[in-house]
Formats: structure tokens, C-alpha cells, sequence
């Protein structure tokens, strides 16, 4: 859990490096990329082998 | 690593891995092999699949192979750190933790296997997961440190994704895609030997037992001799069962004789720095053949879809 410091006053906790917070980062936006694309990917699988019965189903 | 960072000892466990550092795990160079081979597979096949799912497929196979490479790298940290060749990977120079590769590989692999099943079918799925398997577990853990023929059996992994790819159209292994193995198979032994030979210092220091290592390098000079001998007929196997047409029959043919003319110089010069140049030709020479050979198939089949439809 990383602490949030008050003005001033030492923070506790671990705190990370700004190389650290920039990796970080640029984790995160990757992993949300693979996400996205991973979703894209179901969509078009399921828009390609279903075709226009993608909307025959009961309701 | 910073100052700051060594001063929080539990801040200095995080990581500092970039995306690049993942996408390393992958073996990218590998990885393009493999999309180069799986594709030729998928577009020999007999049959049809959806453009879209063709890619989709080349993809998750790709990723599959990625998988592995990741595995490999994950439970061969201890070797790669020994080898000048393989020290800077993510994992041995301290970039990515153990557990990241592990969970990284194990991740995909079962992404990929299942993108493959829903993209195709669940045989190219299976045969994809078997592929994976085989490279992780049966190569890297079981094969690597324990015999000197750990690549005549673990090329077994890199020759199957062609047969992946015509699986994913055919849901089936038939005998033509099996040549497409057969030649990757037979090519893997006289490729990594002529670089093990120069290698074999590195190799021996990790206590990796490779064939110069374990029998010596005249035994491997011959081995490497004598496997090609049985690749450049291989090479022409696709002419024979009538999966290829005369232009792949041309480049096989002159492709094989040079392969051999170098296998032949590798097996010749022993000494010095002739040796060393006759190992990296070879080495070089065969990428660029097995690289022919799949190119010279992509291209007629393409041709022949082009003027017949």
C-alpha cells in the first residue's frame, strides 16, 4: 500500500521512484491496450462465425 | 535502479519493467518464424477460413510460441546468466522477477490456446497447447540439461506451427502438413549445432550438454554433415507428394545443395578462423534456405490463387 504523504511531513510507507512510477505507468497503459484489444478480438470472432445470426436468439 | 529506491528495501522490490521488457520475453525473433511458417501452413491447407480468422489464428499462434519463449526464459534464468549470448534477457539481468515471466507465460498460453479454439477449431487448439507443452516442459525442463540430442527432439516445438496453422483451416494433421514438419524438423539440428560450435565455451560453462560439449566437435561436424545430407532431400519431399510445383522444386533443389556445399566446408575446416567463418556461414545460410523454402511455397500457392481463383 503506497502512503500518501501531507505537506511537508516525511511520507511513510513505501514510496516509489520516479523511474518506478514511470514504468509503472507505462505498464498500466500496455496492459489496458491488451485489454482492449483481447475484447476487440471476441468481437470479431463472434461478428465473423455468427454473422447475421448474431441477433437469432430468444429474447 | 536509483539511490531512493535502494535506501526502501520494499520499494526496491517493485518492478521496473517497461512493456519492452515483456515483449522481449516473447522471443520476437523466433516469434516471427513462427508466423512466417504458420502462415505458409494455413494457406497451403486445403479449404477455407474467413480472412479475419486466418489472422486471428496466425495471431494467437504467434502468441502461443510467445508463451513458450517466456516459460523458457523463465525456468532457464539460471543458464542465461552464465551465457554471454543470453545474459541481458529480461529475466537474468533483473528487469523482470521470476514469478512475472512465469505468470506471464501461463497467462497467454491459455489466452492464446483459447483465442485459437474460438478463432478455428479445438483440434488447431490442442495441437497448439501440445506445441507449447512440448517446448516448455518437454524441451526446457526435461531435454535441455539432460541429453545432447536436446534439439533433434526439441525442434519437434518450432516445426509444429505450420502443421498449427493448416490445422486451424483443416481441423486435421494430413501428410502434407506433416512434411512442412518434417523439414523444420531435420533443418533444426545442422542450424543450432553450427552455432553450438562456436558457442560451445558458453554452452559448457552453463553446463548445457550440446553435442560439441558432450561428444566433441568432430562427432558434431559429422552429425551436422549428416543431417544435412537427409534435409536437402527433405527439402524436395513437397514436389514429390505434389504440395509444390517447380519453382519450390528449383529453390529446394539449389537451396539444398548449398546447404550441403557448407555442411561440407563446416565438416572440412576444423582449425582457426576458417573453422569459426565456415560454422557462421553455414548458420547464416540456413535461415536464409528454410526462409526460401516457405517463401517459394507462399508464392506459388499465392500465384496459383491469383490465376485460377
Amino acid at each position: 500500500m503506497m502512503a500518501m504523504a501531507e505537506p511537508g511531513k516525511q511520507p511513510e510507507g513505501i514510496v516509489l521512484t520516479e523511474e518506478q512510477k514511470r514504468k509503472q505507468r507505462r505498464r498500466s497503459v500496455a496492459l489496458a491496450l491488451c485489454i482492449g484489444g483481447l475484447v476487440v478480438l471476441f468481437y470479431l470472432i463472434t461478428v465473423v462465425k455468427l454473422g447475421p445470426g448474431i441477433l437469432v436468439r430468444k429474447l | 535502479m536509483t539511490d531512493a529506491g535502494l535506501t526502501r528495501p520494499s520499494a526496491a522490490l517493485l518492478s521496473e519493467a517497461g512493456p519492452e521488457d515483456f515483449f522481449a520475453l516473447l522471443k520476437p525473433r523466433v516469434m516471427s518464424l513462427v508466423i512466417f511458417t504458420a502462415l505458409v501452413g494455413l494457406v497451403l491447407a486445403p479449404g477455407h477460413i474467413h480472412p479475419v480468422l486466418g489472422a486471428i489464428s496466425i495471431f494467437a499462434i504467434a502468441v502461443g510460441a510467445g508463451a513458450a519463449g517466456a516459460l523458457n526464459m523463465w525456468y532457464d534464468a539460471d543458464i542465461d546468466r552464465v551465457m554471454g549470448r543470453t545474459a541481458n534477457r529480461p529475466v537474468p539481468a533483473g528487469r523482470v522477477s521470476e514469478s512475472e515471466a512465469l505468470s506471464f507465460g501461463l497467462i497467454l498460453s491459455v489466452l492464446s490456446v483459447g483465442v485459437l479454439g474460438l478463432a478455428s477449431n479445438w483440434f488447431a487448439a490442442g495441437l497448439l497447447a501440445f506445441t507449447i507443452f512440448f517446448y516448455a516442459v518437454v524441451y526446457t525442463m526435461w531435454l535441455k540439461r539432460w541429453t545432447a540430442q536436446n534439439i533433434v527432439i526439441g525442434g519437434a516445438a518450432g516445426a509444429f506451427p505450420p502443421m498449427v496453422g493448416w490445422a486451424a483451416v483443416t481441423a486435421s494433421a494430413t501428410i502434407e502438413s506433416f512434411l512442412l514438419f518434417l523439414i523444420i524438423f531435420i533443418w533444426t539440428p545442422p542450424h543450432f549445432w553450427a552455432l553450438a560450435l562456436v558457442k560451445s565455451e558458453d554452452y559448457a560453462r552453463a553446463g548445457v550438454p550440446m553435442l560439441p560439449v558432450v561428444a566433441g566437435e568432430a562427432n558434431t561436424r559429422l552429425q551436422i554433415l549428416l543431417y544435412t545430407a537427409l534435409l536437402a532431400p527433405t527439402g524436395l519431399a513437397p514436389y514429390a507428394v505434389g504440395l509444390a510445383g517447380p519453382a519450390y522444386a528449383l529453390v529446394a533443389t539449389l537451396g539444398g545443395a548449398g546447404m550441403l556445399w557448407l555442411a561440407v566446408g563446416v565438416y572440412r575446416r576444423r582449425e582457426g578462423k576458417e573453422a569459426t567463418k565456415a560454422c557462421w556461414r553455414l548458420f547464416g545460410f540456413s535461415i536464409l534456405y528454410l526462409f526460401a523454402l516457405f517463401a517459394a511455397l507462399l508464392v506459388e500457392r499465392l500465384f496459383a490463387m491469383a490465376r485460377f481463383g
